[in-house]
């Protein structure tokens, strides 16, 4: 690590306010993505701004048809809340599927949706269930959130501040981890909104995104064979040491199979 | 038997300070006015150090020195040297490039170490490190094994990138059996380059006494006498007398805290030459670089059958990475630890191999927990598995059928070693029965129901431990002997401090030693304290790997103890006023025989050190030592079965039962022994499904941390069902064998063999990831 200025606004405005004033300002949620990068060396920022202390940031509540959820609420909140889980499980269960114990102790819905790494969980429940980022300054739609790998419509200084999680009829989410790292090789999140399905596609992009072609033939027609049928867009999905593309596009589908199955048992 | 003795599984007494924190590992040590190290590492495959501009870093405040490998080179220090010289096929010797401890012209590999930054605080030596303005010249880098004898060469005077072309065996009566045999298997196999990851990494504290001339380093190794004699006499840091070397806790090994490496040398020279104590303890990425790596072979064997099934030749051509250096015992691994044992549990009249052993600008390849035996069992178990499968045989009968009878022992193989004992039937059929193998077929087709497939495989291995008669391991090549000593050191209240020099760093010996010497006095196991790790307290001591320490320095200690029992006899004979044949010894009582006279071992201890009513021609104390030299190896052998699961769509195989039934000879702590085989097939379930050491084309590593180096974790291995036969080893006074490695060595292949069996065999490598076995399915 380097050496940098520590603060711990108790505002949204204090720390934008910080971040602008600062020469190369972080912010730092759970620390679970930036602690490990600064422990490499990988990055020097002049000033690290912590947000565990902005109340707005906290708290989940559940009501007209949302469950609205602060940005600094750890994976491990949302695993156990008793509201998540009675009105929105698939959240609680997908919560609970991330890293392990000690990430999730540490780790923030903020944290994870600001990185969007392209294998984080989260961004499967925010592309799936069509949620809503509100950020410092502004509201920004699911489908125009993740741009590209780690990039997001975020612009420099904004904080996210909630996210807004519309509840469906049903829904279910299928991970298939990552061996080593326990991040998702590929993830889908199947959700039911009156007959209309989406589908959250994490882990095998760039970045998260809607599997268009399995969301007609899903709502057609919601079955697993059809899941596991359905066209997805494997020409920029992404190869590595754990998964060429075309694996991933299996994966894709078999864990889409498998949400539908899930989903039809509830 | 007694609650604590032999037999007993006595809990390890030294888990309570591992579990509550309070080991002492070398990390956890501080010396007043102690400095910190950070190492400049290469971060190219292959490249010359044209200039390292250290003038930056030493500005930097609380910098003491930027020391290069030219300084180290100035100062006269040797290479690393490899202690094992193997012949080749010509009988010239082998091609050992020369190994700086700090790189001065050439790095060869990603992390090789050529300069070491010492500053008052770590930080200030990180920072410093990263000012070190080193200019290098790239070179092409060879990274492909099985290309890099034709490629450019990377060690002046190493034609071909070959340290050695070895053979063991008879190749023209191998070549002709499996020209008449009746059937032959042909097979290819690649056996994965693991990455040790022993929990506690490397660490080092050097610390120079001016006054005294004295050195001490305080380092993660498993045989501290072995570095010693190392850094002092070949590499000559420090004449021997004034060299200490002290292995506190060493928080696990599997081999690669043996080896004498760059950091450790480095930090008691730099000590010496900054005048402060200097601390260096790697990080993980550290560890993924400059340990050690293990295996990493290119395989093709041949086996052939005579009509009956019975195995008349195995003919074996293997390709070993070495890495870029021959580590300590680099070169030993694929050829004396490997060829040596692919006779298997088999009676197989003819075998020949041949090794080469390719140098890469990869990390060093040396021993890793099995050595050469995993690799050996690897190649006969999945060519056996395979043969029995083309022959529509059933791969335990077949194995059965080829198997050396109880009445053939001892044993000559055609490939150097002579099996002592063994009943391989007895461990094969009890393992059938713990699997239920009759039951298999419906387990098989209840998973089909569920739509997964199953697959059963067999590993019948064998492995040759306790290293080493001297004079046999010496003439193969051993710079060393492989003796080991004990020390028994009786105090005069009774009770003892017991000096092995066998290291512990996760085996247990402080129990299972306590155990042994207990047992032996009948005294309390409470009253046995077990040294380890020290040169300044052990005299001397060849340390543990290859499953040696109880067969070898046990059986010192028993030898230490035999003698001093003799002694206690002399001096209660003299006390009781008997004859000494007539004195014997029992239960912790010197008795006269045919009388109610005795003497416990305390007051015989007690009368040796006050000697008030003595025998005049016998020196005071009680006190004892032995050098144990084993007469032939120790030959554990056991069966190991694997079932999986697969999972069609994912490819994701899942190790559902696995039964290990293993003959150490005699088991001293039966719950010792069940968790040294729980780890080792753990390891081995990790070599098989989930571990693999992945260099790019430019030589860097992409498997470096654990994001994607995937060790094994506990809800990847199923609840083993391990047991026990025995036959007792015929030469040790304790008729133990050893168990440190069995666990990975037959497990790589059982379940490889189960995943084949599953899934068909299509070139399937391990490890079998998910996508390999999808694709295995899936063409
Ligand atoms: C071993 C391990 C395993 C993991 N496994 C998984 C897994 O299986 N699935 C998974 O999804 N994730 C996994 N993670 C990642 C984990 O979920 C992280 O917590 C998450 O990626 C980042 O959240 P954080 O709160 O820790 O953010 P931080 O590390 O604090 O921040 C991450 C980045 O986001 C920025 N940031 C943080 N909060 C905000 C905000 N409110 N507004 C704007 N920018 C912000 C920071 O400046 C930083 O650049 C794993 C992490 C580890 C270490």
């Amino acid at each position: 690590m380097y050496q940098f200025n520590y603060h711990r606004p108790a505002t949204l405005e204090e720390a934008t306010r910080l971040f602008s004033e600062a020469d190369d300002g972080f912010y730092l949620s759970g620390g679970q993505t930036l602690i490990p990068t600064l422990k490499q060396r990988l990055a020097s920022p002049s000033d690290l701004i912590d947000l565990s202390g902005i109340e707005g940031m906290k708290g989940i509540e559940a009501g007209n048809g949302v469950v609205s959820i602060g940005a600094f609420t750890r994976h491990a909140e949302v695993a156990a809340s008793g509201v998540i889980r009675e009105t929105l499980p698939v959240l609680s269960a997908l919560a609970g599927l991330i890293g392990d114990a000690q990430v999730r102790n540490m780790g923030t819905l903020g944290g994870s949706v600001a990185n969007s790494d392209p294998a984080a969980d989260y961004p499967a429940a925010v592309i799936g269930l069509g949620a809503t980022v509100h950020t410092s300054s502004r509201t920004i739609a699911a489908d125009d959130y993740f741009q590209d790998l780690f990039e997001t419509a975020l612009e420099p200084g904004e904080i996210l501040t909630r996210i807004d999680f519309p509840v469906p009829d049903r829904a279910a989410y299928r991970k298939f981890p990552n061996p080593a790292s326990r991040y998702a090789v590929a993830g889908v999140l199947v959700a039911d909104f009156g007959g209309s399905i989406r589908v959250g596609v994490t882990g095998a992009g760039p970045c998260a995104f809607r599997a268009t072609a399995m969301e007609e033939a899903l709502s057609a027609d919601l079955t697993p064979a059809v899941a596991r049928a359905a066209e997805v867009p494997a020409g920029n999905f992404n190869s590595d040491l754990h998964a060429s593309a075309e694996y991933r596009a299996n994966l894709v589908r078999v864990m889409a199979e498998r949400a539908v199955s899930d989903l039809l048992a509830e | 038997m007694s609650d604590t003795g032999i037999g007993a599984s006595v809990r390890r007494r030294e888990d309570v300070r591992f579990i509550t924190g309070s080991g002492r590992y070398t990390d956890d040590i501080n010396q007043p006015g102690q400095t910190y190290a950070v190492f400049l590492r290469s971060p190219h495959a292959r490249a010359k150090i044209s200039a390292v501009d250290s003038s930056a870093a030493l500005a930097v405040n609380g910098v003491h020195a930027v020391l290069t490998g030219q300084d180290m080179a100035a100062d006269g220090l040797g290479d690393l040297p490899c202690g094992w010289l193997v012949k080749q096929k010509d009988g010239s010797d082998m091609v050992s490039a020369p190994h700086p401890p700090l790189a001065h012209t050439v790095a060869n590999y990603v992390g090789e170490p050529y300069g070491i930054v010492i500053a008052e605080t770590l930080a200030a030596a990180r920072e410093a490190a990263e000012l070190v303005m080193t200019e290098f010249d790239e070179l092409e880098p060879i990274v492909d094994l099985t290309g890099a004898r034709g490629a450019d060469q990377i060690h002046e005077g190493v034609s071909g990138n070959l340290a050695y072309d070895w053979e063991l065996g008879e190749k023209a009566a191998t070549e002709a059996a499996l020209a008449g045999a009746a059937h032959v298997t042909r097979i290819d196999l690649t056996n994965n380059r693991l990455i040790p990851n022993a929990m506690e990494p490397r660490a080092a504290l050097g610390v120079y006494e001016s006054a005294t001339g004295e050195h001490t380093l305080y380092t993660t190794s498993q045989n501290p006498h072995l570095e010693r004699l190392i850094l002092s006499a070949f590499v000559q840091v420090a004449p021997e007398h004034k060299l200490r070397v002290v292995a506190p806790d060493v928080g696990g090994g599997f081999g690669s805290k043996i080896f004498v490496y760059a950091e450790e040398t480095a930090v008691i020279w730099a000590a010496r030459k900054v005048g402060r104590p200097v601390k260096w303890t790697a990080d993980r990425s550290e560890s993924f670089l400059a340990d050690a790596h293990g295996r990493d072979h290119v395989t093709h064997a041949e086996l052939g059958l005579d009509a009956d099934g019975r195995f008349v030749a195995l003919k074996v051509q293997t390709t070993a990475n070495l890495g870029a250096y021959l580590s300590t015992f680099g070169s030993s691994v694929p050829t004396y630890l490997y060829g040596t044992l692919l006779a298997g549990q088999y009676a197989t009249p003819n075998i020949y191999v041949e090794v080469a052993g390719v140098y890469t600008n990869t990390a060093p390849v040396d021993a890793y927990r099995g050595a050469g035996r995993p690799e050996a069992t690897y190649v006969v178990e999945r060519i056996v598995e395979t043969a029995a499968r083309e022959l529509g045989r059933d791969p335990a009968e077949l194995r059965r059928l080829n198997m050396i009878r109880p009445d053939q022992f001892p044993y000559e193989t055609p490939v150097a070693l002579v099996y002592d004992t063994g009943d391989y039937e007895a461990s094969l059929d009890r393992a059938l029965e713990h699997v239920d193998y009759a039951g298999f077929p419906a387990r098989r087709a209840a998973s089909e129901a569920a739509g997964r497939k199953r697959g059963i495989g067999f590993a019948c291995y064998i492995e040759a431990c306790g290293l080493a008669p001297s004079q046999l391991a010496i003439q193969l090549g051993a710079g060393v002997g492989l003796y080991e000593s004990g020390e028994i050191r009786v105090n005069p209240t009774g009770n003892v401090t017991v000096f092995t020099g066998s290291h512990s760093h996760g085996q247990g010996h402080e129990t299972t030693f306590a155990q042994v010497v207990s047992d032996k006095f009948g005294i309390p196991f409470e009253d046995v304290e077990i040294v380890h790790g020290d040169t300044g307290r052990v005299e001397f001591g060849l340390g543990t790997y290859g499953s040696r320490s109880l067969a070898v320095g046990g059986s010192a200690l028993v030898s230490a103890a035999d003698k001093l029992i003799a002694k206690g006899r002399k001096i209660a004979a003299h006390m009781l006023e008997a004859d000494v044949d007539a004195v014997e010894f029992s239960d912790g009582q010197f008795l006269v025989r045919d009388s109610n006279q005795a003497l416990s071992f305390g007051e015989v201890a007690f009368a040796a050190y006050v000697p008030t009513n003595y025998p005049t021609d016998l020196e005071p104390g009680f006190s004892e030592k032995a050098f144990y030299d084993p007469e032939n190896f120790t030959y554990p052998a056991g069966t190991h079965i694997a079932e999986v699961e697969v999972d069609p769509a994912t490819g994701v195989v899942t190790l559902v039962n696995f039964v290990a039934v293993d003959d150490f000879g005699h088991v001293i702590n039966p719950m010792i022994v069940d968790g040294q085989v729980h780890g080792g097939v753990a390891q081995g379930a990790g070599q098989a499904l989930l571990e693999h050491g992945i260099y790019d084309d430019f030589g860097q590593l992409v498997t470096g941390s654990y994001m994607d180096y995937c060790m094994p974790r506990a809800d990847d291995v199923p609840d083993f069902l391990v047991d026990t036969t025995v036959t007792p080893c015929t030469h040790n006074p304790l008729g133990v064998k050893g168990c440190g490695e069995a666990g990975a060595i037959g497990s790589p292949a059982a379940i490889m063999n189960a995943v084949t069996d599953a899934v068909g065999d299509n070139g399937l490598s391990m490890p079998a990831t998910p996508e390999k076995v999808w694709r295995a399915l899936h063409g």
